[in-house]
C-alpha cells in the first residue's frame, strides 16, 4: 500500500549558494519529485532600462556592463551595434576586429564560468571551479591590457573602441591561444569521461526542442536541442561573415548536451580570434568624426548579437536628442530562464539544481 | 570498465598537485633566506652578519616581503590624479560623469597661462562611495587635467573619508595610468615603475612658450 504524502512547498533562496545570485524558486515537492516549480526574480532589479533614457548613449555604456558582469565585452557590443546602426556611423575596420576579439575572448570566459558553476552545482565542489578560474583569470589579464579593467570593461565605442590594443597585448594574445586548447583538453580528461557526471547530467532535464522555440530560447540551450540557429551565421554581424566557423550542435538536449556545447564553442572561439588576428589590418580604431555626444535622428532600431549565453538584443528609440527615448534589453538570461518550470517538473530534487546550472543564468542580466 | 573516467579525472588533479601555484599572495608573501636576501638586493651571507635577527627569522620561515600582483600600465584605478597646472576648471568631467558625483565649485580670480582663460578652482570633491571608475571624467578632459590612478587599496571605514577633495587630489602622488592617453603610452609611462610624472610630460600638447601663449591668447587689437 503506497504512503500518501502532503505536498510540500519549499523556498529555495533569495540567498543560496546554488542560485548564482539573488534568486528565488518557490518549488512543491511531492515526497522528493518536483510538482511545481515558479521562479520569482527581481531581486536585482536596478532599473537599466529607466537609466538609459536620462544618460547619454556614451555613459550607458558603463552601465551596459552591469547586466551581465560576466559578459561585459558582448553586452558593449550588442548596444554599440544598435547606436551605430541608428545614427548611421560606420565604424573603422580595425575596431570593428578589436571588438571581435574581444567579444569571443568574452564568450570563452562566460563560458568558463558557466561550466565551472554547474559543475559546483552538480557537487564538484572548488577543483573544476578554480580550474575554470584559473583560465578565465588570464582572460581577464588580457582584458586589463586593452582596457584597464578586467570585470567592468566600457571597452566599446560608438564607430570601434576607445584605444588601440597596447604592443605587449599580441604576444600576450597568442600564447593565450596556444595553451587554450590543451585546457579544454583538461577539463574534458577531468570532467567529461567522469561516470558520476555522466550519471548526473545524460537523461537529465531534457526539454523537447518544440518547447524551447516556443518559449524563444536561444543560445547554447537551443544548439544542445539539434536546432543549428546561432546568429553570427544566420545573421552575420560585424565581421563574422569573413571568418569561418563550426556551430557545435547536440542532439539530446539534456544537461549533458549543454556542457558539451559549451565547451565545443570554446574552441570555435579560440578559431575565430586567432582568424581576426591573421586578419586584422592597422589604422584608427574608431572614426575621427564621431562626436562623445551622439545626437542620433529620430527613430527606432533593434540590433541583436550572439551572446554566450543566447541572443542578445537592443531595442533603441530615438526622438532626436543626446539621450535614448526608450532602450529595452532583450536579455537571454531572462528569457531562458522562463522555461525552469517546464525543465523542472516531474524531476527530483537532486536533477533540479543541475538543471538550473545547466541554463547558464546570471542574475544581473534576468533583473537588469 | 567503469571508473576509467574517474582515474583519469584523479590524474589530472594529481598533475596540477605538483605543478607551481598560479595564486599570488597578497598583500604580502612568506619568503625564506634567500629570497629575504634578494628583495634587500645583498648576498645572503653579507645579509646574515649584517642583519642577523632578520635572517634568523628569515631562516625560521615567518619573513615577510610585500607583494603585489603586476598591473598593466593602463589599469584604471581609484586615486585620481589631477594636475592643478592643466586644469582650467571647466568642469567637463563634471557635467559628463554618468553618476554625477563630481563636484566643482571655481573662483575667476585664475591665474595660470596654460589654456587662455582660467579658473581656480576651489571645490573638487569625487564621492568614492559611488564612482564606478568608469573613467568618462578622464576621456572628455580637454586639457588633459584629470588621470585615472593606479592604485586601488582605499577601503576605508566609513563614508565620509571615501571623498577625494582638492587638498588631497593636489597631495596624491602623482602616477597616472595610461588608460585614454596614448600621449603617456607612447612615451613608455608605465606608473608602477616609472615613477610620479611631471604636468609637463602628461599632456599632449607641447608646453607653449611664453611668446606662443601670447600670441595665441592676447589679442593683439585690444592693446
Amino acid at each position: 500500500m503506497p504512503i500518501r504524502t502532503e505536498p510540500v512547498t519549499v523556498n529555495i533562496g533569495p540567498h543560496h549558494p546554488s542560485t548564482h545570485g539573488v534568486f528565488r524558486l518557490r518549488v512543491t515537492f511531492d515526497g522528493e519529485v518536483v510538482v511545481d516549480a515558479e521562479p520569482v526574480f527581481g531581486y536585482l532589479h536596478r532599473g537599466t532600462e529607466k537609466l538609459a533614457e536620462e544618460r547619454t548613449y556614451v555613459q550607458f555604456v558603463t552601465l551596459s556592463d552591469r547586466m551581465d558582469y560576466v559578459a561585459s565585452m558582448t553586452n558593449n557590443q550588442g548596444f554599440m551595434l544598435a547606436v551605430e546602426k541608428l545614427a548611421g556611423i560606420t565604424p573603422s575596420p580595425r575596431g570593428v576586429w578589436l571588438r571581435m576579439i574581444a567579444a569571443e575572448l568574452q564568450r570563452i570566459a562566460s563560458h568558463l564560468v558557466g561550466i565551472g558553476f554547474f559543475l559546483q552545482d552538480l557537487g564538484a565542489f572548488g577543483t573544476p571551479l578554480i580550474y575554470v578560474m584559473r583560465e578565465r583569470e588570464r582572460i581577464l589579464d588580457l582584458f586589463e591590457m586593452l582596457c584597464g579593467a578586467r570585470i567592468t570593461v566600457s571597452y566599446m565605442r560608438p564607430g570601434g573602441v576607445f584605444m588601440d590594443a597596447p604592443q605587449d597585448f599580441w604576444p600576450a594574445l597568442d600564447t593565450f591561444l596556444a595553451d587554450m586548447p590543451h585546457y579544454v583538453d583538461e577539463y574534458e580528461r577531468l570532467i567529461t569521461g567522469n561516470e558520476i557526471v555522466l550519471v548526473r547530467t545524460k537523461g537529465t532535464g531534457k526539454v523537447p526542442a518544440e518547447t524551447l522555440v516556443n518559449a524563444s530560447v536561444s543560445g547554447p540551450m537551443l544548439r544542445a536541442a539539434g536546432l543549428d540557429w546561432d546568429l553570427r551565421i544566420k545573421d552575420p554581424y560585424e565581421y563574422y561573415g569573413r571568418v569561418k566557423f563550426d556551430v557545435p550542435l547536440a542532439r539530446e538536449s539534456d544537461n549533458f548536451a549543454r556542457y558539451i556545447v559549451r565547451i565545443q564553442e570554446m574552441r570555435e572561439s579560440v578559431k575565430i580570434i586567432r582568424q581576426c588576428v591573421e586578419q586584422i589590418e592597422p589604422g584608427p580604431v574608431r572614426p575621427k568624426e564621431v562626436p562623445f555626444l551622439i545626437r542620433p535622428p529620430a527613430g527606432d532600431v533593434y540590433a541583436h548579437i550572439e551572446g554566450p549565453k543566447g541572443e542578445l538584443g537592443y531595442y533603441l528609440v530615438s526622438d532626436g536628442t543626446i539621450a535614448p527615448y526608450r532602450c529595452k534589453v532583450r536579455a537571454p538570461s531572462f528569457i531562458n530562464l522562463t522555461l525552469l518550470r517546464d525543465m523542472l517538473v516531474g524531476w527530483k530534487v537532486a536533477d533540479m539544481i543541475v538543471t538550473f546550472g545547466s541554463i547558464d543564468i546570471n542574475m544581473g542580466e534576468v533583473d537588469r | 570498465m567503469y571508473g576509467i573516467g574517474i582515474l583519469k579525472g584523479f590524474s589530472v588533479t594529481a598533475l596540477n598537485m605538483i605543478r607551481a601555484p598560479f595564486t599570488i599572495e597578497y598583500p604580502d608573501r612568506r619568503v625564506g633566506l634567500l629570497g629575504l636576501a634578494k628583495a634587500s638586493g645583498m648576498n645572503p651571507l653579507v645579509f646574515a652578519l649584517k642583519r642577523p635577527a632578520a635572517a634568523v627569522k628569515a631562516a625560521l620561515g615567518v619573513a615577510k616581503i610585500p607583494a603585489r600582483l603586476p598591473q598593466h600600465s593602463r589599469f584604471r584605478g581609484q586615486e585620481f590624479v589631477w594636475y592643478e597646472e592643466r586644469c582650467t576648471g571647466c568642469a567637463s568631467c563634471a557635467k559628463l560623469c554618468p553618476l554625477g558625483i563630481i563636484r566643482i565649485v571655481t573662483d575667476p580670480s585664475g591665474r595660470q597661462t596654460q589654456e587662455g582663460e582660467v579658473y581656480d578652482v576651489e571645490v573638487f570633491d569625487i564621492d568614492l562611495a559611488r564612482c564606478m571608475a568608469c573613467g568618462i571624467c578622464v576621456e572628455v578632459c580637454p586639457y588633459d587635467a584629470l588621470h585615472m590612478g593606479s592604485g586601488f587599496e582605499r577601503a576605508r571605514y566609513a563614508f565620509p573619508n571615501l571623498m577625494i577633495t582638492v587638498d588631497e587630489l593636489k597631495r596624491a602622488p602623482k602616477r597616472p595610468s595610461t588608460w585614454f592617453r596614448p600621449q603617456l603610452e607612447a612615451k613608455g609611462y608605465d606608473p608602477q615603475r616609472s615613477g610620479t610624472a611631471d604636468w609637463k610630460l602628461v599632456g599632449r600638447h607641447e608646453t607653449p612658450t611664453a611668446e606662443q601663449l601670447k600670441r595665441t591668447w592676447v589679442d593683439e587689437r585690444t592693446r
